[in-house]
């Protein structure tokens, strides 16, 4: 009765499979004030912040984690990425930021939206943040879009709603919107069934960008389409949220997808933040073993090293019911030691303005502070960065420096 | 029986726009797909009543004299008169030329035509059935909706049991108790038929039978809503884990407008077919209601045309009930394009 996705729980049909909309959580008064493990402090400059965020499912097996402490922040006009397996709780992350999780998840966490928290919002509140504060790019817009209604009314649902728009004004802006994602102004009266993948999917951009939102979660808004369209919708995405400076939070499974669109890049595992830094350097090189298969998985074009050597991961991602002790990687990781069985690792420090939830960042100081047993080659006389990913030593000095706030993006 | 399985796969082959394809307009393909079928069934029907009413037991000319002193000559007569006397093929072919003309003979009870006693009892069981069949519709739907959406909920637990409920009580039964109890005992509706004799003016003739009305419809109601309950619970279920009403939620609408502007079109989608189909069973439901009501219609004029058996009565009314259902079908085809842009290309 586990559900294999922990994103959609309404689909294994429990007792509490009811799609209905996450109440406020219980206690956000006596929420303590201090972040999760290495959570930045609200700060007022990020649009948005997250901070130790958790979502459980309950079932009748009890609560199952989907995403246990994630925090990260989003500057105004930035954009950052999430990437990680189907699972990995990176879909639960986009819909409890707008609590739109089914009755059965709890959240716990902080999310501030202009300093403003959404998970304490009251209904009325709530309801005036969603789509105008921001709105969110769906994964496969065939079922993202309601087969019964014309395009241009359902773009021009949240315009009646939030803009308090007249028909006549409405119908103006559904134009200048369609326009803006490429889309013909008759295609307004279409239906989804008569458009392509590809159009749908600008049809659902644009319906996003309809209040003028200061952010956009864009939910694997390309998975479904054929790579040439997905090159397109991503250009759009891309050109469309830098030209109107949007903060733009994008998830995805394809690193490669993520890497070219945004600043920043985080990696999920087992409901956690694994691995995060500026976009071109965790793709390049990743410092979490999770982050370097992840992104071995996906060749880049031009690189004769990468089709040498094709990777893949073995097994698959951890029950979320049944979390191995110490770190989750670790029955999957290739670089497995003794003490990870221990250590249950957050996000330390791991590079300029990066950081990784694995001990080999640890320099042996480092190491002794937080408090993590030393790695066994660190005994036989070698250094951590000497058996670290090889791709990841391009800075090797890193570990070494003093950090910024891993959190910082 | 081919046109009729051919059809569904019709209506699927008319999603992609057929551009480039000769020959008739895909809507006029559609419409007309769906008349021939109609009227393939509606012949099947035909034929079927006509054997039907013959095999069940009984003599019509025996029955209508028993008890009266008759000679074998009048009876010879009598069946003569009926034209009982002709071999089957013969009568058959009699009882077709017949229905295409809409000659439906003479009632052997009665003695008058029997599309006179079909003109003047259907205006009456139009009256009951519709009104029945709207108020029960709407009830059903309300309900329905309210229940899927909110599964599982006590509101959910108790409406579900209470429509299953009356769903399974019989209607004749419901309804004599309905006549013990408000009828004849506490003396607030009458007995039966559809109107007091001597009351005049329209106003006061419309109130006298809204009147009649509540007991038979009331009846009604209270035993078919669960069926378009039931049907519009499950179809709200279906859609309510839909990624559209996510993202109508995501919008920032009430949970209210979700279910009424997303949720229930959509729901609406396979409801409205079972609905019609359903409407077959309207049929079956008027004709014990009207006898034990008394109502002055089709439903009780089958039920003394079944006794006798008054062969022309039967074999007619059976064909307007299948008839109905058949034409309830086709309407339900042609409503589904309205409803469904996916249908409609």
């Amino acid at each position: 009765m586990k559900p294999t996705r922990p994103t959609n729980p309404g689909a294994a049909g429990e007792p509490s499979a009811d799609v209905r909309e996450t109440g406020p959580p219980g206690g956000g008064a006596e929420r303590p004030g201090a972040a999760g493990p290495g959570g930045a402090a609200g700060s007022a400059e990020h649009y948005l912040e997250v901070a130790d965020l958790s979502v459980a499912y309950r079932t009748a097996g009890g609560e199952i984690p989907a995403v246990r402490g994630v925090s990260f922040g989003l500057e105004p006009g930035s954009k950052l990425g999430v990437a990680g397996e189907s699972g990995c709780g990176k879909s639960t992350v986009a819909l409890a930021l707008l609590r739109l999780l089914p009755a059965s998840a709890r959240i716990s966490g902080r999310v501030l939206l202009e300093g403003e928290d959404v998970l304490a919002m009251r209904w009325g509140r709530l309801r005036a943040v969603r789509w105008a504060g921001a709105s969110i790019v769906f994964q496969g817009a065939m079922h993202s879009l309601n087969p019964v209604h014309r395009i241009g009314d359902q773009i021009a649902e949240p315009l009646l709603l939030h803009d308090r728009a007249g028909p006549a004004q409405a119908r103006a802006r559904v134009a200048e919107l369609l326009e803006q994602v490429g889309l013909p102004a008759w295609r307004a009266r279409s239906y989804p069934h008569e458009l392509s993948g590809g159009q749908r999917q600008r049809a659902m951009i644009a319906m996003a960008l309809a209040c003028r939102p200061r952010l956009i979660i864009a939910d694997e808004p390309t998975t479904a389409l054929d790579v040439m369209i997905q090159a397109q919708i991503l250009r759009l995405i891309d050109e469309l949220v830098t030209d109107l400076g949007i903060s733009m939070l994008m998830i995805s499974h394809d690193l490669t997808v993520l890497a070219d669109t945004c600043d920043r890049l985080a990696v999920m595992y087992a409901g956690r933040i694994v691995e995060e830094g500026p976009a071109d350097d965790v793709f390049a090189a990743a410092r979490h073993p999770y982050g370097a298969a992840l992104s071995a998985a996906f060749p880049r074009v031009g690189d004769p090293s990468s089709r040498r050597a094709p990777r893949g991961l073995p097994g698959d991602p951890p029950d979320p019911a049944a979390l191995p002790s110490g770190c989750a990687f670790r029955p999957r990781c290739p670089e497995v030691q003794e003490r990870c069985a221990e250590v249950d690792p957050v996000l330390w420090p791991a590079g300029p303005r990066r950081s990784a939830a694995c001990v080999r960042v640890l320099s042996p100081e480092q190491a002794r502070a937080a408090g993590v047993p030393p790695a066994p080659a660190e005994e036989a006389g070698t250094g951590p960065a000497a058996e670290g990913e090889p791709r990841a030593d391009r800075d090797p000095q890193a570990a070494a420096r003093p950090q910024p706030q891993p959190e910082e993006m | 029986m081919d046109t009729a399985s051919r059809a569904p796969a019709g209506r699927t082959a008319a999603g992609p726009p057929r551009r480039g394809r000769p020959g008739l307009h895909p809507a006029v393909r559609y419409l007309g797909g769906r008349v021939i079928t109609a009227l393939v069934s509606l012949l099947a029907v035909m034929v079927t009543s006509f054997f039907l009413f013959r095999v069940l037991p009984g003599d019509p000319v025996a029955a209508l004299t028993q008890g009266r002193a008759v000679s074998v000559d009048q009876l010879e007569a009598m069946r003569r008169d009926f034209g009982l006397d002709q071999p089957l093929p013969q009568q058959f072919l009699d009882y077709c030329l017949g229905m295409l003309t809409l000659d439906f003979g003479m009632s052997y009870e009665y003695r008058v035509p029997v599309s006179e006693l079909i003109a003047e009892r259907i205006g009456p069981t139009l009256l009951l059935a519709g009104t029945g069949t709207v108020l029960a519709a709407m009830l059903g739907l309300a309900l329905g909706t309210r229940a899927g959406w909110r599964r599982g909920s006590l509101m959910d637990r108790v409406d579900t049991g209470l429509a299953l409920t009356l769903w399974s009580v019989p209607s004749f039964w419901l309804g004599l108790l309905l006549i013990v109890l408000l009828a004849s005992g506490a003396g607030l509706f009458p007995t039966s038929g559809m109107s007091t004799p001597g009351v005049e003016g329209a106003f006061n003739v419309a109130l006298d039978v809204a009147h009649h009305m509540v007991l038979p419809v009331a009846t009604m109601v209270a035993v078919v809503y669960a069926q378009y309950m039931m049907i519009m619970r499950s179809s709200v279920l279906d859609e309510k884990g839909a990624d559209y009403l996510t993202t109508a939620r995501a919008k920032g609408l009430r949970d209210a407008a979700v279910l009424r502007r997303h949720a229930v079109p959509n729901a609406l989608l396979p409801t409205v077919t079972l609905i019609f189909l359903n409407l077959g069973r309207v049929v079956s439901g008027v004709i014990l209601i009207e006898t034990v009501f008394a109502w002055p219609g089709l439903g009780s004029l089958f039920y003394s045309g079944l006794r006798v058996p008054d062969l022309p009565i039967v074999q007619a009314l059976f064909v307007v009930f299948a008839g109905s259902v058949i034409v309830m079908n086709l309407l339900a085809d042609l409503v589904y394009p309205l409803l469904d842009p996916r249908v409609r290309t």
